[in-house]
């Protein structure tokens, strides 16, 4: 019982940040049909620009970690203003071969940047764990949980409830309509890369403290993001949730309870099955219609 | 008319400027008296592998330049001829090419990793060359090859370093968690091994990828167990994790790291969660706290002054590879004026070569030569390093 319980705290706190890494891919996805294979990369900068602003700054947490997500958010920005839209024949293809392209770099610069070593920076708060039925629960999973559901309310507040959040959803159901409205649809493009990329760095800046991050952090990441976006339905808010939470939970008991070389291996199979059985992933966009 | 005699001059011209440049090059080359002895090295000096190749290359130079200061072997200088790999196998083999059919070398030091040494080695086996490679995989020298030998320390004297020491303190269980690549699937296939030789009941083997974040999950099986010792096999920043989740859950079974986190960079990561981790490590790391009979102990003092006032920084526990190869080969070259399989010979029966990374006694059967002499035992204590017997 301990065990399990031990393996549902481990699951939930991967599972989180899976589930952020799965609704920057989402989120980009319903806007702009484009998957970003370079986002496992842009959590991998909002995790280093947080060591370098908090340990090497010695920035208090909080303003560290804003800044942090709004230095990735604008690097997402420039990268589309720069790499995406100024494609002339913008076929999807074309572009998901220029986002594996921008992943290589981003890669190159994190090395030329931070070097080659992983780093190291102290957790959000130093309490020690929290003893539940004799599970340990790490306060840093807490502070995970904590930020992913504000971040998710806060998401779910903005595309429901606010102009600009109406107007990026218009824009993802029809680019024509939209246009014809008035709508400036290469400005909410470019938010919305804005807005992924920035979700990637609060991943990043969130698990900096649990993992070593390094440059090379960034592509395993990338693709377990991906595959819990797939599971829960690519190109929607609460399905990427979803998949997040359930490919966490259960790559942590896949470890505990049959093996730890399966670890990944779970994440992949699932993945494999839902596309059989589930081709939109469990809560497929269709019936969700985008976010 | 004209235009005939123009060609006609054009090979003498050519005829001429090939005399000149014969008469400038052979006046040159005449004035030394003998030729130089030529060493190639290859080292990974860029590319993810550098923080072997880079001390590597530096160790090299540093040793040739010791024994040319010296006058060099039997009067004759040596020369090193140097190429990156950039730890990539395919440019590894081209460079051995290079240096066989175009420099031609008498002997290669190098390469800096395990797949790119096991990519050269069919090469020099052929090309019937002596061969030092400084990278650490069992497989290199296991099974023998005549012509390839090895100056790292390997998995095989780490993990009975490690048993003798978890044997000493009557633990008869432990569980395992390496990383999942070549490094720890190494670690692992001789922790299992050699287990029942010290008594040893591996309860749990668990293992992790080479950027997982948390674990937790196998740490909690391992627990289960009940082990007297729990031994962690991998790179950073995997074992950093490790050690911080031991910590997290409150085990307190002792914790065994490997010789693969051997830097103050590991320290730097695990923070206040390194304290009483135990690891073998080369003797290098802990040089000026070695007692003053250690045979070592001068070498190791010896090399670390000298590199770190010829480079201005920080020697690393790598270069020794390097530095323990040329030194080998100056001591196996004497008398044999090149001859390659003369030099092949005197390797194998060089004995009690103190070096950086051990003492070498190489013969028929042992082309490493080291023996778990080469490994201490240290404790983090402090943020530091801590002796333990």
């Amino acid at each position: 019982m301990q065990e399990i319980l031990q393996y549902l705290f481990s699951g939930i706190t991967n599972g989180a940040i899976y589930a952020v890494i799965a609704v920057g891919f989402s989120m980009l996805y319903s806007s702009t049909d484009l998957i970003n294979f370079a986002h496992g990369e842009f959590v991998m900068l909002g995790a280093l620009v947080m060591v370098t602003l908090a340990v090497t700054f010695g920035l208090p947490l909080l303003p560290a970690l804003f800044l942090s997500v709004l230095v990735v958010g604008a690097a997402g920005m420039l990268f589309e203003r720069l790499a995406i839209r100024t494609v002339r024949h913008p076929e999807p293809i074309v572009l998901i071969i220029i986002t594996v392209g921008a992943s290589i770099f981003l890669r190159g610069i994190g090395m030329l940047i931070w070097g080659k070593d992983a780093h190291s920076i102290p957790a959000f708060s130093s309490q020690p764990p929290i003893d539940i039925a004799g599970a340990k629960l790490l306060t840093q999973s807490i502070w995970i949980l904590g930020i992913v559901m504000l971040v998710t309310a806060g998401l779910h507040f903005f595309y429901k409830r606010t102009l600009t959040g109406k107007a990026m959803e218009a824009c993802a159901i029809s680019k024509r309509a939209a246009w014809l409205v008035g709508i400036p649809s290469k400005w909410m493009v470019l938010l919305a890369f804005g807005l992924s990329t920035g979700m990637g760095a609060v991943a990043g800046t969130i698990i900096a403290p649990i993992t070593m991050p390094g440059y090379d952090m960034g592509t395993m990441l990338g693709l377990k993001g991906f595959c819990a976006a797939m599971l829960g339905g690519l190109g929607s808010l609460w399905g990427s949730i979803l998949g997040g939470f359930l490919l966490g939970i259960l790559e942590a008991l896949g470890v505990g309870l049959v093996s730890s070389g399966l670890k990944d291996a779970t994440a992949f199979l699932l993945l494999l099955l839902v596309l059989y059985v589930r081709t939109g992933g469990i809560i497929s966009s269709a019936s969700v219609k985008r976010f | 008319m004209c235009s005939q005699r123009k060609y006609r001059t054009i090979p003498l011209l050519i005829a001429t400027i090939t005399a000149a440049c014969l008469l400038l090059t052979s006046s040159v080359f005449g004035e030394s008296k003998k030729e130089a002895f030529k060493i190639g090295g290859i080292f990974s000096v860029t590319g993810p592998a550098s923080f072997l190749g880079d001390p590597e290359k530096k160790s090299m130079q540093l040793a040739i330049d010791q024994i040319n200061a010296k006058g060099g072997i039997d009067g004759r200088l040596l020369e090193g001829i140097i190429y990156d790999t950039e730890a990539d196998p395919s440019k590894t083999v081209m460079s051995v090419g290079k240096l066989i059919n175009r420099d031609g070398v008498v002997t290669i030091i190098g390469p800096s990793t395990t797949p790119t040494t096991l990519a050269v080695i069919p090469i020099v086996e052929r090309a019937e060359l002596p061969f030092i490679s400084c990278a650490a995989g069992n497989k290199i020298t296991e099974p023998v090859k005549p012509w390839v030998f090895k100056t790292a320390q390997s998995d095989i004297q780490a993990v009975t370093t490690i048993y003798q020491h978890i044997q000493s303190r009557k633990i008869e269980k432990v569980g395992i968690i390496t990383v999942a690549n070549a490094f720890g699937e190494s670690g692992k296939e001789q922790l299992l091994a050699q287990a029942s030789k010290f008594g040893i009941t591996v309860v749990r083997q668990e293992s992790f990828g080479t950027s997982d974040t948390d674990m937790t999950a196998q740490l909690t099986k391992i627990r289960q167990e009940n082990p007297g010792a729990i031994v962690c096999w991998g790179t950073n920043p995997g074992p950093a994790v490790v050690a911080k989740n031991v910590e997290q859950l409150g085990i307190d079974t002792p914790l065994y790291q490997s010789h693969g986190v051997a830097s103050p960079k590991f320290i730097g990561l695990a923070g206040s969660a390194a304290e009483g981790i135990l690891l073998p490590t080369g003797k290098i790391l802990v040089a000026d706290l070695l007692s003053d009979d250690d045979p070592q102990k001068q070498a190791l003092l010896d090399y670390i002054t000298a590199y770190e006032s010829k480079y201005k920084e920080t020697v690393s526990g790598f270069g020794g590879y390097a530095y323990d190869a040329v030194n080998l080969l100056a001591k196996a070259a004497q008398g044999t004026d090149g001859d390659q399989k003369k030099i092949r010979d005197n390797l194998e029966n060089i004995k009690n070569h103190v070096g950086i990374s051990g003492v070498f006694n190489f013969s028929e059967t042992d082309h490493n030569g080291l023996d778990p002499s080469a490994f201490v035992m240290v404790r983090i204590k402090n943020g530091t390093w801590e002796l333990v017997e």
